[in-house]
């Protein structure tokens, strides 16, 4: 009689934590089902009420972000800044990540820790000064505008995930490559950087990430499509005389979907370098 | 055993651009504040610390901290309760958890924008879907008592995967045996929780806290697209005052004082934060 | 093949003095062993003479030449690891190819050199290997390969063998012993293991706290330790210790335990005491007594045996002394008495202040 007493209990248990796996999944995904749905409704039945699945569906609306408005444009704009910027951050910040992490550097520690203290500065802080700059230096509208200013800020994320990778390096391999006769840039590039290949890997995504998503600068940097990133383009969506709502949401689903695979695939990695010293640190 | 060739020629390129792009600006920011600029007509004219006066008196201001701070506190509160349930849930072994996690990671990986539009679109009062749900005709983003809220949650649903993320992470260093001795001893499942759990995430939490609180009193993105700062003021954090001073009125000395108020805010949190952390190391 | 010499080198790291002044030659083509204590410094020598860290004072020289400011590559170096630190992302090939292609070497040479060294070490077929699939012993020998390609012109090796089992740890002892005869490289050798240094050493440096203690053939150091930390740390089971009394200077008589000796000494000792040291493997534990040496009455503590004999614990003097087991009838049970057997001629003198042999 205990063990029936038992499998029920586990049984009702198991039914509870599923309920709650669902109403998760609804949670996390749903909203993004609801843009997804609106934006397969022509405009009549977006403002219909009850809001129900579509009758008519039409892709119409996918079409129509792109005639009208330099929507392509945007999304090229977006995606040179952010592969640009990537580059850039992993670049710079793996060799900064090398040197803290093996050579000989006074005031490690306080390098390190200025490093991550500017990943708490407030962006709206440096926005008046930085515009200035811009404008003087005839960047206004830019590509480069974007990029020099990502790269930077995102280098604490740079560094701190790939110094955690290259520490994990043994220190005899380095060792190694020098008595081998490697100069310390060969042996960066010819032994740690793909010893530190999964870093690598997560930093690009998570910096990616930023920068494709990345608001306040973008809006203040760029004035016209010819710079203009996503962010930008969604916020200012033009709308004659009402808000298109439908191809606000085919937009929204066209710039989301990317990440969303992004995300799928690289699910492990993200979250390895998200919790990287959260935890150790 | 560190190596003896120094590494000062590898974060050169780093530690240029970090004071080029930040330092300076910090540097130059502040040498606005203490002008009366305005942007178009380069009209500028030093005035001390005249503008941090006027910061003082200027009730949009103290406004705006209201406001930010209540949107923090509020914000941050519920995620780390949501996540930590999530993360919870999320910790018992089962087969979709690669899934699962993915499908976590979704709100986080929308950029702030379009899940402001999306949400925008829920919360419409005579088309959303939410009205609809809940049967009512309340105007979310119009009304000044619910705007503030209704970004708050759109807020708590963004953030609160990474929460869970973190905690989940720190959930999974604990060893199952710790939980097994104390179920040995007779301890329910709240005790564990209260007694266990709670104790050994203790770091994670406070890190957690730390990155989020920051995040939070920094906040732009959502609200601006969300609901611009209105309904008269309500939604408008201190990041969406000092942008409106200084892009929309063009007047850049009193919205760098703004901005230099804004970043000793920052500082001040992130000290008293590192401060604890430091503390909890230690024990 | 070099002869490498050091003179009045010191190594301060932060405010600790790792190295205190040294100044030693290391003759071409010698193998020579530093062995001590863990933290006596001694892989901090190597990687000074590899080039991996630089001396606070005093000059390097190999040859001739001043090799101070010159880096691992200028140095001409090899080096094997205690960890093997073979790069985990290369086949066996091209780790054994690195140095090589380093060096610009073209790839049919290298090619070839690799196959040579390949079948010195019995590597042939693991060419295409990774790593993370060879045995502990397999990496150590491809360790090894990376490092004699290179004909270079010292050998360095910080405790190669400690990571592989015993049985094999003996084994590739032999093996070095003899690639080194072959190769006739000049070979640094680092090890805290004793015995290991015994074995492998035409001349070997006992290290302690970053001071050399003493340096020589291994035999004379067992023989003739110059001071009590030599003596105790060379030779296994370790020496035993005892105070004693000197009961008379001119001629020195010495009271240990009870019994006078008169021991030759190259010092006499200035104070009234003594340390006297005693290896296991002279005293006996015996059933019968001859008569002659010293000879007294104790009770046997424990028995260890070791194959073909055995050690017996036996308490003297108030302190644990070993001894082998010379019993002629049937062995002894613990507990028993017995009578330990200490030759006089095998005593050897401390003082007990500077710790100095007398």
């Amino acid at each position: 009689m205990n063990s029936r007493f038992k499998t029920q209990y586990s049984k009702s248990k198991v039914v509870g934590l599923y309920l709650l796996l669902v109403m998760t999944i609804l949670y996390c995904a749903g909203p993004l089902l609801w843009q997804f749905i609106t934006s397969l409704k022509p405009d009549t039945e977006v403002i219909r009420m009850p809001p129900l699945l579509p009758q008519d569906a039409t892709l119409d609306h996918y079409v129509s972000i792109f005639e009208g408005h330099p929507f392509l444009r945007i999304i090229l704009n977006s995606a040179v800044v952010a592969s640009l910027t990537t580059l850039l951050s992993l670049i710079i910040g793996s060799l900064a990540a090398f040197g803290l992490a093996k050579l000989d550097i006074k005031y490690k520690a306080l390098i390190l820790g200025f490093v991550l203290s500017v990943s708490m500065f407030p962006p709206i802080a440096t926005v008046s000064p930085l515009y200035i700059i811009i404008r003087s230096l005839g960047l206004r509208d830019t590509w480069w505008a974007l990029i020099l200013t990502y790269t930077t800020f995102s280098l604490p994320l740079s560094i701190w995930i790939l110094t955690n990778f290259f520490r994990e390096v043994p220190d005899e391999i380095y060792r190694a490559a020098r008595v081998d006769g490697c100069s310390p840039f060969q042996t960066f590039y010819k032994i740690m950087l793909p010893l530190a290949a999964p870093g690598i890997v997560t930093t690009a995504i998570l910096v990616f990430i930023f920068s494709w998503n990345e608001f306040l600068f973008a809006l203040t940097f760029t004035s016209t499509p010819a710079s203009r990133t996503i962010p930008v383009g969604i916020a200012l969506f033009p709308g004659l005389h009402e808000i298109p709502w439908g191809d606000i949401a085919a937009a929204s689903l066209v710039v989301t979907i990317p990440l969303i695979i992004l995300v799928f695939v690289f699910q492990r990695r993200i979250i390895e370098g998200l919790t990287a010293g959260a935890v150790k640190g | 055993m560190r190596a003896k060739e120094n590494g000062y020629g590898f974060i050169i390129p780093s530690l240029v651009l970090l004071s080029l792009v930040t330092i300076y600006p910090l540097i130059y920011v502040f040498y606005l504040s203490l002008y009366r600029r305005l942007l178009i007509f380069d009209l500028s004219r030093f005035v001390g610390f005249e503008n941090y006066l006027f910061l003082f008196r200027d009730d949009r201001f103290w406004n705006a901290l209201k406001n930010t701070a209540y949107f923090t506190v509020m914000s941050v509160s519920l995620e780390l309760l949501l996540g930590l349930f999530m993360a919870i849930l999320l910790n018992r072994t089962f087969r979709f958890k690669g899934m699962m996690r993915a499908i976590i990671l979704i709100p986080w990986a929308i950029p702030t924008v379009v899940s402001a539009k999306m949400w925008e679109w829920m919360y419409n009062t005579d088309f959303g879907v939410l009205n609809y749900i809940l049967g009512m005709k309340i105007n979310w983003l119009g009304s000044p008592f619910w705007a503030m809220n209704a970004a708050i949650f759109m807020d708590v649903w963004k953030t609160t995967p990474f929460v869970a993320i973190l905690l989940m992470a720190g959930l999974q260093v604990i060893p199952q045996e710790i939980y097994h001795a104390a179920r040995v001893d007779g301890a329910g499942s709240f005790a564990i929780f209260r007694k266990i759990t709670l104790p050994l995430l203790k770091p994670v939490i406070l890190v957690v806290l730390l990155f989020r609180t920051l995040d939070a009193f920094r906040v732009f993105d959502a609200i601006y697209v969300l609901t611009g700062g209105g309904p008269a003021n309500t939604t408008e954090t201190l990041s969406i005052y000092a942008y409106k001073v200084l892009f929309q009125t063009l007047q850049f000395g009193y919205g760098s004082a703004l901005s230099v108020v804004i970043f000793l805010c920052i500082g001040s949190i992130s000290i008293f934060y590192i401060r604890l952390l430091s503390k909890g190391i230690k024990q | 093949m070099a002869e490498i010499r050091f003179e009045k080198v010191k190594k301060r790291f932060k405010d600790v003095m790792v190295i205190r002044e040294l100044t030693l030659t290391i003759n071409s083509g010698e193998f020579f062993v530093f062995v001590g204590p863990s933290g006596c410094g001694k892989s901090t020598i190597l990687n000074m003479i590899a080039g991996l860290e630089s001396a606070t004072e005093g000059n390097i020289y190999f040859d001739s030449t001043m090799v101070n400011d010159l880096s691992p590559k200028e140095r001409d170096v090899a080096m094997v690891f205690q960890s093997y630190a073979l790069y985990p992302h290369m086949t066996v090939f091209e780790n054994m190819a690195f140095p090589l292609r380093m060096q610009k070497t073209s790839r049919e040479i290298i090619g070839k050199e690799v196959e040579r060294v390949a079948s010195i070490l019995g590597l042939k077929e693991l060419l295409h290997r990774r790593p993370k699939e060879l045995s502990g012993g397999q990496r150590q020998r491809v360790a090894l390969g990376r490092a004699i390609i290179r004909q270079p012109k010292v050998f360095l090796m910080d405790e190669p063998l400690s990571n592989l089992d015993a049985r094999l740890r003996v084994e590739m002892r032999s093996e070095l012993k003899m690639l080194h005869q072959e190769l006739k490289i000049t070979t640094i050798y680092v090890t805290h293991d004793q015995a290991e240094a015994m074995s492998l050493a035409d001349r070997m440096a006992v290290l302690s706290k970053g001071e050399i203690q003493q340096c020589g053939a291994p035999t004379d150091i067992y023989l003739k330790p110059a001071n009590i930390f030599v003596a105790g740390f060379i030779g296994s089971p370790p020496m035993s210790f005892f105070r004693c009394a000197v009961k008379k200077h001119q001629p020195l008589e010495i009271d240990i335990n009870g019994f006078i000796i008169l021991p030759s000494v190259e010092a006499i000792p200035e104070g009234d005491g003594v340390v006297a040291g005693i290896r296991p493997e002279d005293i006996t534990v015996a059933d019968q007594r001859l008569e002659r040496d010293i000879e007294d009455t104790v009770s046997i503590e424990f028995i260890e045996p070791v194959g073909a004999f055995s050690w017996a614990d036996v308490i003297w003097g108030g302190a644990k002394v070993r001894g082998i087991l010379d019993f002629k009838g049937k062995g002894p049970e613990i507990g028993e008495n017995a009578i330990i057997r200490v030759p006089k001629d095998k005593v050897i003198l401390f003082d007990p202040d500077s710790g100095r042999r007398l």
